[in-house]
């Protein structure tokens, strides 16, 4: 036997072997991956099990009625949904701006010795539990926020014709508004270090030949950089809207848990998570069935937003394959 | 060196069996029970000082009074507690009997800027008119004319509740449903209910309501008097059903449950709220125990059942130091007759 023939002989005895390691590999792979989509779908099938009580009752009235009457059954939901959407919207709001100012910080303008302070100091805020966000948001910002800014947006925005009346509310400093700030604060971590990855990976050489052309930093990162990271940064906004959304500890102590329609965000409010962190262990029948129909709605919500913002990733690659044609 | 490991191993062996031995001597060693967080503070320092006493462990979880009816439903636990006492048929259904435990005052509690701990009285139709919205200033006449003499700031009022369910809900919704008509059609009694007024907040536990009725000028809240006491805070005098003006005092609250009608109601199901009586105070609640009647594990119970014996006898210090009110000797009687009707223990 030469010595090829031996080598020959070896690579396909190995070869085989590799083939079934290969094929246990995709095997286990593809369960863990099919774990994810049945365990989604069986969170799926018990809340709306547990939840067909009440939309059995409700139907869709369930959905746009505002009154939540625990003692004579009457159970509507758009108070939790709206609150839930107008915290998120607004930490949203708030927050995606700084985390994008905070990533191109690190990313394009921090000094080299800066650079690792600043990320990892952000990685840490991102590990602080919700409650320590909660407490803080409760005995130090509310009253602050009461005491001065409220009272100023209120004298100076508070008379605006339309957008006045969301300005309203009582000196209290716990309300819709307050739990939409600190939502931000809580979220900020996240976007702005997905973001700061996302932007870490554009190739040096396509930054320096739009430097090279004599592009100012505005215009590298407007025209070079989020174009080419769109992707991700939209995914990390949605991360942050996701855990927004979901966020019940922190918005438990300074949301105000009142279940009452206001069109003012100074108002007390109340988010799906904080209604049912707070009403869960004492209730029955179908005030339990309620409380999980508003746990499914959460899940819908996500899933349509989320949805929402893929379609319009897909749609804005498309056009800008379309112009680029 | 080997040697003195086994030995040191064959010590701890040795000790391990006779504290196990002497544990099965006595009986059942631990107890378990869960519900009530208005009873927390004293079934926890009445199981302490058990311990030191008779070596017998109470294990007790604040999980909320609904929860802790579950839980002696499901048998996870020994015994139940709740601030709502279970109706005759839940108890028949589910081979249960209750009895009172341990009672307390609720106050209101109002941050008018200025005001001293008693300088306000409120009567409980006007209360309920604030907590319903109708009434929504501190000047109002109905306030002035309970308060004759007394400058009241022309300030609006936020009503503070509990957003969490909570017995101590119940008791003060039970009181309003009393008293107001209007009340009790609008929103009735319950752990949660459904507040009216406009800007209404809801504070988590009995310290979260404290915590936004101190820091918040104009808020009306409800609080467990230990509560008001600790976190001083201003509470008002209250005009009882027998018309007359009480401050929340220890005597106050225990002349409600002395002239509650224990005897003749089954299973011990008295709501203390507006009690007859020149002295009663008008908010006063109380917690029930809740065991099987025909248990699994006697032996349990009958611990069960002991410490309670214990906490009647014994306890009573404990409890006033915590501002509760103990169970009094007649009604301890009562208890202990319920116990020997109603729970096999072979």
């Amino acid at each position: 036997m030469s010595a090829t023939e031996k080598d020959i002989k070896v690579h396909l005895h190995t070869q085989s072997a590799g083939v079934i390691w290969d094929k246990v590999f995709k095997g286990t792979a593809f369960a863990f991956a099919a774990m994810v989509l049945i365990v989604m779908l069986a969170i799926m099938v018990m809340l709306f099990k547990e939840a067909w009580p009440t939309f059995a009752h409700f139907g869709f009235s369930f959905l746009y009625t505002s009154e939540w009457d625990v003692v004579n059954d009457k159970f509507g939901a758009l108070v939790p949904i709206v609150g839930t959407l107008v915290t998120s919207l607004i930490a949203v709001l708030i927050g995606v701006p700084v985390s994008f100012g905070i990533a191109i910080f690190i990313s394009l303008m921090a000094p080299s010795w800066l650079k690792r302070p600043v990320g990892i100091a952000i990685e840490l805020l991102a590990a602080v539990p919700s409650i320590i966000y909660g407490m803080w948001g409760l005995f130090y910002f509310a009253p602050w926020f009461a005491n001065t800014i409220q009272p100023f947006m209120t004298d100076n925005l508070g008379g605006v014709p339309f957008i006045g009346q969301f300005f309203q509310g009582p000196p209290i400093g716990v309300s819709i508004f307050t739990a939409g700030f600190v939502l931000a604060i809580m979220i900020i971590p996240f976007i702005a270090s997905i973001m700061r990855d996302m932007f870490d990976v554009v190739p040096t050489a396509l930054k320096e030949s739009a430097y090279a052309m004599g592009s100012t930093t505005w215009e590298v990162v407007w025209k070079v950089i989020l174009p080419y990271t769109k992707a991700g940064v939209i995914g990390g906004i949605m991360l942050g809207l996701g855990r927004a959304m979901g966020e019940t500890m922190a918005v438990a102590f300074v949301v105000g848990n009142s279940l009452e329609l206001n069109t003012g965000l100074f108002y007390p409010g109340a988010t799906i998570a904080s209604t049912m962190a707070n009403e869960f262990n004492e209730a029955s029948g179908l005030h339990m069935s309620s409380l999980i129909a508003l746990g499914f709605m959460l899940f819908v919500i996500t899933f349509l937003v989320l949805s929402l913002a893929k379609w319009f990733l897909l749609r804005l690659e498309k056009s800008q394959q379309g112009d680029e044609t | 060196m080997k040697f003195n490991k086994k030995l040191i191993a064959g010590a701890i062996l040795a000790a391990t069996a006779s504290f196990t031995l002497s544990a099965q001597a006595e009986g059942v060693n631990k107890i378990t029970g869960a519900g009530s967080s208005f009873a927390y503070p004293i079934i926890s320092k009445w199981a302490s000082e058990y311990k030191t006493e008779k070596g017998v462990e109470v294990n007790y979880q604040s999980v909320g009074s609904g929860a802790g009816i579950k839980q002696i439903i499901a048998k996870t636990v020994d015994f139940g507690a709740s601030d709502d006492p279970m109706t005759v048929a839940d108890l028949e259904k589910n081979g249960l009997t209750q009895w009172p435990l341990i009672m307390g005052g609720i106050v209101p509690v109002a941050n008018i800027p200025g005001s001293k701990q008693g300088e306000f009285v409120i009567s409980g139709p006007v209360l309920a008119d604030i907590m319903m919205g109708k009434i929504t200033k501190w000047n109002d006449p109905a306030l002035e004319k309970l308060n004759p003499g007394k400058k009241l700031p022309n300030m609006q009022i936020t009503v503070v509740h509990r957003s969490d369910a909570s017995g101590t809900t119940a008791i003060f919704t039970n009181y309003l449903s009393k008293v107001s008509p209007e009340w009790k059609e609008k929103v009735g009694e319950g752990k949660t209910v459904n507040w009216l007024s406009k800007g209404n907040l809801g504070g988590k536990g009995n310290e979260g309501v404290a915590s936004y009725t101190d820091r918040i000028k104009g808020a009306i809240g409800y609080v467990e008097y230990a509560y008001a006491l600790q976190n001083k805070l201003p509470y008002m005098d209250m005009i009882n059903s027998a018309g007359k003006r009480v401050a929340p005092t220890m005597e106050n609250f225990g002349a409600a449950a002395a002239n509650a009608d224990w005897k003749s109601a089954p299973a011990f199901r008295v709501v203390l709220t507006d009690q007859p009586g020149d002295d009663s105070w008008p908010i006063t609640g109380s917690t029930f125990a809740i065991v099987h009647t025909n248990p699994e594990n006697p032996g349990n119970v009958k611990a069960v059942l002991d410490f309670f014996k214990w906490s009647m006898e014994h306890g009573q210090k404990a409890a006033e130091e915590l501002h509760y009110i103990p169970i009094p000797a007649n009604v301890a009687k009562l208890i202990e007759t319920s116990w020997s009707e109603n729970i096999k223990l072979k």
